[in-house]
């Protein structure tokens, strides 16, 4: 068990200064939450190329109708790994992993983690994750979607479905340990002086995200470890012949999946309260209500997950009860936007790439939201679903929500986590291309699931083609976006003008230290003198 | 801008975001041809959201640029924005408009969905396969009757039923319909009619009765909004009146394997004596034993002709199929 | 707008403060770790259920299971639960002799709680493949079963560190009360499994 206290035994008796990290700590066992959060943000950013990679590989054989670049089999292992890698590898690990262990402890005046040893090896857990997903392409890679359902799933590519599975478990183990380590932080371990209400709303979403995940993670780990059964060890749970129950995986996997989208968000919500407010120069609009609709998003998020499964074997009651619970997430969501919109109005834009990222999230989220709305009901979905619809629907969501609220996160932060400042002009090109990229890769895939091309194809009825050119010159356009970040970051990183301890002017207590902290985060503690979104309250100063 | 008041902005704003809204919720054509009674209810509905949506996507899209231009920094200026933390009116507005719009739509579509059918599938099931039967593709025959209603207990059939104005009916056509790796095979249990495609007359009360004999497989036409999952171990139905002569495809939407993108044939809506033009052919041809074979492996064709059908829906000619996929 | 927050400029009285903020978290972290692990139990549980009630009979014919040896089992596992907490009691009380022997006591009945259950195994007749319900039946029990051999570990744990002087103590005792919470969860678990499994078919 992980020792409960980080003190000056196990780092030495006094604050040393961060040179004291060398890079090679970085590769180690380290149980600093700043090197932690850096190693969760640095690998998962590393599997988002190679997710990224393998989309590149599917979008330029959907350039044509036939299968014509990789075998059909292979597209279909190219398209699970992409999700899962994604998912259980990007997003989730870089989201709640790189920014919540970087900047809890630092947001509430933590110098750690509450358990610092647990945290350090929920990151390692994630690195066996990594290697069998890797290595499952030498079997052939998992080939059943990264919904693996079964029959399917029992049948394929066997070695590399177990792997696949063992993979998942793995990265679960590690969503879970950081949840409960993110629970028990923020719970006990904030400054005296900060009450529930003062807490930056960063953190009530992480708080939210890490309540999902302790709940619904072991669910799907259930799920998982049947299924694993099923395929190694003979039994038949979900083996029709034998009486088993395909659609009660559906359901196992989906209890765990639908949260797994807010797990995706609600983090990236919290980027956004924090990114908006110091942008802007106005207090966030509606404090309560942002920190108290996470909540409200999990609980109802926990009931949602049938509309996954409507053209399933699925009751019409559940159909009509999930169809009329799925809506009504939209309201604590459009509260969400709504806020951040308000916060803008009356502000004094900076335009900088975080911000830039963030409104453009504000943006394509509203889309992706709407979409979603469509498919929560039964009727619409009965059509759309399995199509290039739902596709574009969570690209929209996931890309123009996660992927720009990591990146809204990475330009703000920056400067905090490595001392130095990205060059602003390189970030604006990213921008540009990665929001044009964006819209020209995902837009027009509403209209193909629409007219009638479903997902997970490597061949398609010749009339899509038109439509999925567009899609494939837009996927390329987002490869090339990664250029001027990956090069704006790593000259940076050693390059780049220093940073002050507090470059955005911003409130929040990680912005009371230097940047990259010290390693115990302050000499002294810092004690809350006013609210984490004080802007604009001294009457306005003109200065030079 | 000062002169004018702001209600009248707003009004104007509002009139100009109604009419933009309902224009694209009703003149899209985003949505292949309705050839189905279904695809005349979805197809209403979705162009209700459509509008709603349109209408949320302008006023909340409006406001951000509008913020993005009035509020953005002026040069020089250093100063801080406006010290707002909240407003509760506004809040409680802005969470009951929509509530109040998903209640709504939550009410529209168990409304829909019950006009569609959607609840009541499995309307009479007595008179059909069970789950034993299916899950061992034999008859029923060696069963006794209280076996069968033991089965039919634990057995539910999902789907889409008989609309509104015909529960309690029964169809005037049924289909058995199975899928497997990868190909639809259609039955016609009162003539024995086995075929690679669906034939249904037009205006008819069809239902298929559908099945799955390896993994999971969904049967789709786009043109008839309609799509439900065979599901192995499980019966499932989908009940529906083709309203338009023609061909229409039969899409497999659930991944199913490596060739899942090819498991695609078609249905072919009759006009009623066309139907039974086709029904004596396809009887005197089954009497003769001349049917042609219906179970093709994909993985066995090359580029062009797994492209062949889809060629055909789309007009393309089939050299210039094997040009596009050398 | 510097002066968001100001450190106190009082070292000596932070330096103090430092040392007071290292509370010991472990115990409610276990605690929040095993509401994670009962839902993973749950999926089980719900999977078993739903089984169960789409089966014409359940267990099958040839696949019926014993309750004798169960039922003596669980009486163990459940009194167990109570010993191990004379234990905690004891060692509240600077009493680690009085720990030792209700840890040994607790182990020895984990230990005959899992010979039990191999035992059950092996009279059975039939194995995990043979069919729905013995897959159910063999992965649910060998999941506890899995469980209740961790918490054993545990408790040796507990009775090879207690070999060192001081090393338990009144005011030091988080590994042992570790240790008991996470046997408590194993026996509410099992009191779930048992009702579900073994009594469930009674009814
Ligand atoms: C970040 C991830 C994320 C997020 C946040 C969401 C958000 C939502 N999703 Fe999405 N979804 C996915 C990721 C996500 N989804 C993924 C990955 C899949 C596919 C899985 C797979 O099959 O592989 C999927 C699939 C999916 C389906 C299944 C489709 C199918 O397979 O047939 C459905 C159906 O209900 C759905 C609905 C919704 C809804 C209602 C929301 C809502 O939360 C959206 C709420 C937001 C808004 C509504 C916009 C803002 C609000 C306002 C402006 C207020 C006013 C609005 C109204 C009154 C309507 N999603
Ligand atoms: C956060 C999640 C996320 C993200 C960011 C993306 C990003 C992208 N996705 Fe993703 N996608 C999913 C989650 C995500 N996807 C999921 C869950 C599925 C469902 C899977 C399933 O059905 O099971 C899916 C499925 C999916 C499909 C459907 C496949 C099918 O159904 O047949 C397509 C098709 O176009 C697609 C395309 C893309 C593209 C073009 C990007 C682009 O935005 C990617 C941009 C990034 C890059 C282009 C990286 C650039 C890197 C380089 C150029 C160099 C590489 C270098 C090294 C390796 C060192 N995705
Ligand atoms: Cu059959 Cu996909
Ligand atoms: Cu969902």
């Amino acid at each position: 068990m992980a020792q409960a206290n980080i003190t000056g035994e196990m780092i030495g008796n006094s604050f040393p200064h961060p040179d004291k990290w060398k890079w090679y700590h970085y590769f180690t066992f380290n149980v600093d939450h700043k090197v932690i959060g850096i190693q969760y943000l640095v690998s998962a950013f590393f599997f988002y190329l190679v997710g990224g990679a393998m989309a590149l590989v599917m979008r330029a054989e959907l350039a044509t109708p036939s299968s014509d670049l990789v075998d059909p089999n292979f597209y279909n292992a190219l398209l699970t790994n992409h999700g899962t890698i994604m998912i259980f590898l990007w997003i989730v690990p870089g989201a709640i992993g790189g920014f919540g262990n970087y900047l809890v402890p630092l947001m509430i005046g933590a110098r750690d983690m509450a358990f610092p040893k647990l945290n350090a090896l929920a990151f390692w857990i994630t690195v066996p994750a990594g290697l069998l997903i890797v290595g499952s392409f030498f079997f052939g890679g998992a080939q059943s979607g990264w919904t693996s359902y079964p029959p399917l799933s029992l049948i394929t590519a066997n070695t590399a479905q177990s792997m696949w599975i063992l993979a998942i478990v793995c990265a679960g183990t590690s969503s879970i340990l950081g949840a409960l380590n993110f629970i028990i932080t923020i719970w006990k371990m904030r400054v005296p002086s900060m009450g529930w209400n003062d807490m930056p709303l960063f953190c009530w979403a992480i708080l939210a995200t890490s309540l999902l995940a302790l709940f619904s993670t072991p669910v799907l780990a259930a799920g998982l470890v049947l299924l694993l059964f099923d395929i190694n060890f003979g039994t038949s749970f979900f083996r029709p012949e034998n009486g088993g129950d395909v659609v009660m995986y559906q359901h196992l996997f989906w209890f765990y999946s639908h949260p797994a989208v807010y797990l995706m968000i609600l983090p990236i919500f919290g980027i956004m309260s924090e990114v908006i407010p110091v942008h802007a120069r106005k207090p966030i609009f509606g404090y309560k209500a942002i920190a108290y609709s996470s909540l409200t998003i999990c609980i109802i998020g926990l009931f949602v997950w049938v509309h996954h499964m409507f053209t399933s074997g699925t009751p019409p009651w559940m159909r009509m009860f999930f169809t009329v619970s799925t809506l009504i997430v939209a309201v604590p969501t459009g509260v969400k936007i709504f806020s951040w919109v308000a916060t803008l109005w009356g502000g004094k834009i900076r335009y900088t790439s975080a911000m830039l990222f963030a409104i453009g999230l504000l943006a394509m989220f509203v889309f992706g939201g709407l979409s979603g709305v469509t498919l929560g009901t039964a009727p619409v979905d009965i059509h759309v679903h399995d199509t290039y619809y739902v596709v574009a629907h969570f690209h929209y969501v996931l890309f123009g929500g996660s992927v720009f609220g990591i990146y809204a996160g990475l330009y703000h932060w920056f400067p905090k986590i490595t001392g130095r400042m990205l060059n602003e002009p390189l970030g604006k090109v990213h921008f540009i291309l990665t929001f044009i990229g964006t819209n020209l890769t995902f837009l027009p895939m509403h209209e193909l699931g629409l007219k009638g091309m479903p997902r997970r194809v490597a061949m398609y009825d010749p009339q899509f083609q038109y439509i999925n050119i567009i899609c494939t010159i837009g996927a390329f356009v987002l490869g090339l976006s990664i250029l001027p970040f990956l090069i704006n970051a790593i000259w940076s990183w050693s390059n780049g003008p220093k940073a002050s301890g507090n470059p955005w002017n911003a409130k929040t207590l990680e912005w009371t230290t230097d940047s990259p902290p010290i390693i115990e985060n302050w000499d002294v503690l810092p004690v809350m003198t006013e609210g984490p979104y004080a802007y604009g309250e001294e009457p306005a100063e003109v200065s030079s | 801008m000062k002169q004018i008041p702001a209600p009248l902005w707003t009004l104007t704003i509002g009139v100009i975001v109604t009419l933009v809204s309902l224009w694209v919720g009703f003149n899209n054509d985003w949505l292949p041809e309705q050839a189905s009674a279904q695809s005349v209810l979805v197809d209403n509905f979705f162009n209700v959201m459509v509008v709603i949506g349109t209408a949320l996507f302008l006023v909340v899209e409006g406001t951000i640029v509008y913020c993005m231009v009035q509020f953005r920094r002026r040069k020089g200026d250093d100063t801080d924005g406006l010290a707002i933390d909240g407003n509760l009116p506004l809040e409680a507005f802005w969470t009951a408009i929509p509530a109040v719009i998903v209640i709504g739509l939550g009410i529209y579509s168990v409304q829909i969905f019950q006009d569609m059918g959607g609840f009541a599938p499995g309307d009479q099931v007595h008179e059909h396969g069970t789950r034993l039967a299916q899950a061992s593709t034999a008859p029923l025959g060696d069963l006794t009757a209280a076996e069968v209603d033991e089965a039919l207990l634990a057995q539910s059939v999902y789907g889409i039923g008989a609309p509104l104005d015909k529960e309690g009916q029964a169809a005037d056509l049924e289909v058995n319909v199975a899928g497997m790796q990868y190909a639809w095979i259609f039955t016609y249990p009162n003539s024995g009619i086995v075929d690679g495609e669906l034939h249904v007359p037009v205006n008819a009360d069809v239902k298929l009765n559908i099945s799955a004999n390896d993994v999971i497989h969904s049967f789709w036409v786009p043109q008839f909004r309609l799509k439900q999952d065979a599901i192995p171990g499980k019966e499932t139905e989908l009940r529906f009146v083709a309203t338009k002569p023609g061909t229409y495809p039969v899409v497999c939407a659930e991944l199913c394997g490596g060739y899942h993108g090819a498991m695609r044939t078609q249905v072919i809506v009759h006009s009623p004596s066309e139907f039974n033009n086709w029904l004596e052919q396809r009887t005197a041809q089954a009497e003769t034993g001349t049917a042609e074979t219906v179970a093709i492996n994909p993985a066995d064709l090359t580029d062009a002709d797994y492209l062949a059908p889809y060629g055909k829906a789309a007009g393309v000619e089939s050299h210039l199929l094997a040009h596009l996929s050398d | 707008m510097q002066g968001a927050i100001e450190p106190t400029s009082d070292t000596a009285a932070v330096a103090e403060a430092h040392h007071e903020e290292h509370h010991d978290f472990r115990v409610i972290g276990l605690i929040t770790f095993l509401c994670s692990e009962f839902l993973m139990f749950a999926g089980f549980f719900v999977i078993f259920l739903v089984y169960r009630s789409a089966a014409a009979e359940w267990p099958p014919e040839e696949t019926e299971i014993e309750l004798l040896l169960p039922a003596i089992n669980t009486i163990i596992l459940v009194a167990s639960s109570f010993v191990i907490h004379y234990g905690d009691t004891a060692v509240k009380q600077n009493n680690v002799k009085g720990l030792r022997k209700w840890y040994a006591i607790t182990a020895a009945m984990g230990a005959i709680f899992l010979a039990g259950q191999i035992y059950e195994y092996m009279n059975l007749g039939y194995g995990l493949t043979t069919n729905l319900f013995s897959n159910c039946f063999y992965l649910l029990t060998g999941f506890h079963g899995l469980h209740v051999f961790i918490g054993l570990l545990l408790i040796l744990g507990v009775l090879w560190r207690s070999r060192r002087e001081g090393h338990y103590g009144a005011e030091k005792h988080t590994g042992v009360e570790m240790a008991e919470i996470y046997w408590h969860f194993v026996d509410v678990v099992w009191i779930v499994l048992f009702s579900i499994i073994y009594l469930l078919t009674l009814v």
